[in-house]
């Protein structure tokens, strides 16, 4: 494996892995919205940063992504507190002005000397190729910090993130609480922007969230799950789009994470709706057996083998007061009883043993 | 009589629209206090103004004579059910723990004191075998009584409760109501949201009427009449006769 690919890949690994542990906490509190909306605001951030300095140095083009992606928060809170405008309705409003914003810069800037080597449109779409192991030090650096803050207030985020109020009776401070989800959400961003880009970043915030989810109801694992489905979508993606040229790395690893998040909704043991298919049709098959037994029995029991009995009636013999109606339909449609209007439900074959 | 709560002048306002009016009221330590009202009368939003979660326009709140602390952690809530997002990854204990966070300093994980009061608390609501399940897979009564297993990890003095009973089946109501009591008995103070009119004079023993002002606070016997009640709920509903007698 060549030098190049291993940076890139390492760095769309520890991509994945920061911003889909981090995008968890966003997630669990139903703010993953929110992602969507910083990941655009850093657009005009990227791009007055490197009007400003002259420098392309990801770190000054990351800061200014960060900047900008907190004003727009900012904005967004400001208008909650002071108008009646709801908080999808301001987060799209703040998204759309910024991004626009972010487009125009972008078009400006590109017509000015020097601006177009820059290569600012990669944060469009992110430009995995473009990682240096500079880069791959910030993004180590970043997630360590944001691991260790994490790991400090792991009960405070936990408890904040399932109660705020709750969380506050307790005399926690839940304000800085609320401050601190907010640094470590734009973080997640900000490192993921030069690899996936402004457009799709956030789903690389949401996705792994919502396919560890499936898998475990324990908040740990649910964020340990996360990083990794994001490492490994991230290295995968970087590997794939490294086999064939001009495959893009940013989409093919939103791609995965995709894929990975369908996959666990439909497989994952307990929660996958394959398994509750599987079950439902089970139970069905097991509450069709019971009332066959009874209706059996009954028949048996009567003089007249072949004598319809009342859909009270057979509730009463089966016992328990799991509606009969569906589970004799369910018969019926499957040929074994029918219906003799005005008398009630009669076996279609005689059942054995009867006299 | 010792006052566990004083409220004084209390006005709360969303928006510029009043929700709680120049109430006074005050609650009794050791005794169990319904406050009662129609929807929107302010009833969550004067537990929530008693725990400063909300801010009020004006007045004072006194807990056990000062000012409320959350910091001594005296008080514990109980929210609505429904204010919660159970789909969240947690298990029963998991929540019962939380209770016991705020005794856990910083940067320190609940240890085995905190964990065997967890345990007890969960086994006195009738939930210690369904300790590992996750919250997702709950009844709306086993919510409500891993709700109160939390607050009872707390150890508190004053218990605030938001409509434990709402929509809860018969054996989780009498095992919360065991609970309150056995609360009392230990000298706590309960405070709860109720809905149901008819069962207020068997539960309680203080009781707030509360719409938007307080009606009347006072002890069951003596607030808990059809006057009051009327004088409450306006004309919007038939005031059911309570079996107290005032006399």
């Amino acid at each position: 494996m060549d030098f190049t690919l291993r940076i890139v890949m390492t760095g769309a690994a520890l991509l994945g892995l920061i911003s889909g542990a981090l995008g968890t906490l966003a997630v669990l509190r139903r703010q993953g919205l929110i992602g969507d909306a910083v990941a655009h605001a850093a657009l005009p951030g990227i791009v007055l940063a490197f009007l400003l300095s002259g420098s392309k140095a990801p770190v000054v083009l990351q800061l200014g992504a960060a900047v900008s992606g907190t004003l727009a928060l900012l904005w967004v809170q400001a208008i909650l507190r002071t108008t009646r405008i709801r908080f999808d309705a301001a987060l799209g409003m703040a998204l759309a002005v910024f991004f626009g914003l972010g487009v125009v810069l972008l078009s400006a800037a590109q017509h000015m000397a020097g601006a177009a080597q820059a290569g600012l449109d990669r944060f469009l779409f992110g430009q995995a190729a473009t990682l240096l192991r500079e880069d791959l030090l910030v993004m180590a650096a970043a997630g360590l910090l944001a691991f260790v803050l994490v790991l400090a207030f792991w009960k405070e985020i936990q408890l904040v993130l399932f109660d705020e109020a709750y969380a506050a009776t307790l005399g926690l401070p839940v304000r800085r609480l609320q401050t601190l989800l907010i640094v470590l959400l734009v973080m997640a961003i900000v490192i993921g922007l030069q690899t996936v880009g402004v457009v799709l970043m956030s789903a690389v915030i949401v996705a792994p969230a919502a396919a560890a989810r499936q898998w475990s109801s324990r908040y740990g694992r649910v964020l340990l799950l996360a990083g990794l489905f994001g490492l490994l979508s991230g290295a995968l993606g970087a590997w794939i789009s490294s086999l064939a040229p001009r495959l893009p790395t940013g989409p093919l690893i939103v791609l995965l994470l995709t894929a990975l998040a369908l996959l666990s909704v439909l497989v994952a043991p307990a929660r996958g709706l394959l398994w509750q298919y599987i079950r439902r049709r089970r139970a069905r098959e097991t509450a069709r057996q019971a009332l066959m037994a009874v209706l059996q029995e009954l028949a048996r029991h009567h003089p007249d083998a072949e004598h319809p009995h009342p859909t009270a009636t057979i509730q009463a013999a089966l016992g328990t007061d799991v509606p009969v109606e569906a589970i004799l339909r369910d018969l019926e449609r499957r040929g074994q009883v029918r219906y003799m209007p005005d008398q009630g439900w009669q076996l279609t074959e005689r059942p054995p043993h009867t006299p | 009589m010792k006052w566990a709560i004083e409220i004084e002048d209390l006005t709360v306002a969303y928006q510029q629209q009043p929700v709680l009016w120049d109430v006074d009221a005050a609650i009794p330590t050791g005794q169990m206090t319904a406050i009662v009202g129609p929807n929107g009368a302010g009833k969550s939003t004067l537990l929530k103004a008693v725990l400063g979660i909300v801010r009020p326009a004006a007045g004072r709140i006194r807990v056990r004579g000062r000012p409320f602390r959350a910091r001594e952690r005296l008080v514990a809530y109980v929210p609505q059910r429904a204010e919660l997002d159970w789909d969240f990854p947690a298990t029963v204990f998991d929540v019962a723990l939380m209770g016991t966070y705020g005794r856990v300093g910083w940067l320190r994980r609940p240890g085995m004191a905190e964990r065997a009061r967890a345990r007890a608390a969960l086994e006195r609501v009738g939930m210690a075998e369904l300790s590992d399940r996750p919250i997702g897979q709950l009844s709306g009564g086993q919510q409500q009584r891993v709700l109160l297993a939390r607050a009872l990890a707390q150890e508190a003095e004053i218990y605030l409760l938001d409509e434990p009973f709402q929509g809860v089946d018969a054996p989780t109501e009498a095992t919360l109501l065991d609970v309150l009591r056995w609360l009392k008995q230990q000298g706590k103070t309960i405070v709860v949201v109720h809905h149901d009119l008819s069962t207020v004079a068997e539960y309680f023993d203080w009781v707030v009427l509360l719409n938007v002002q307080c009606i009347a606070c006072g002890p069951v016997a003596e607030a808990f009449t059809p006057e009051n009640l009327r004088r409450t709920y306006g004309g919007r509903m038939v005031v059911p006769a309570p079996t107290v007698n005032p006399a």
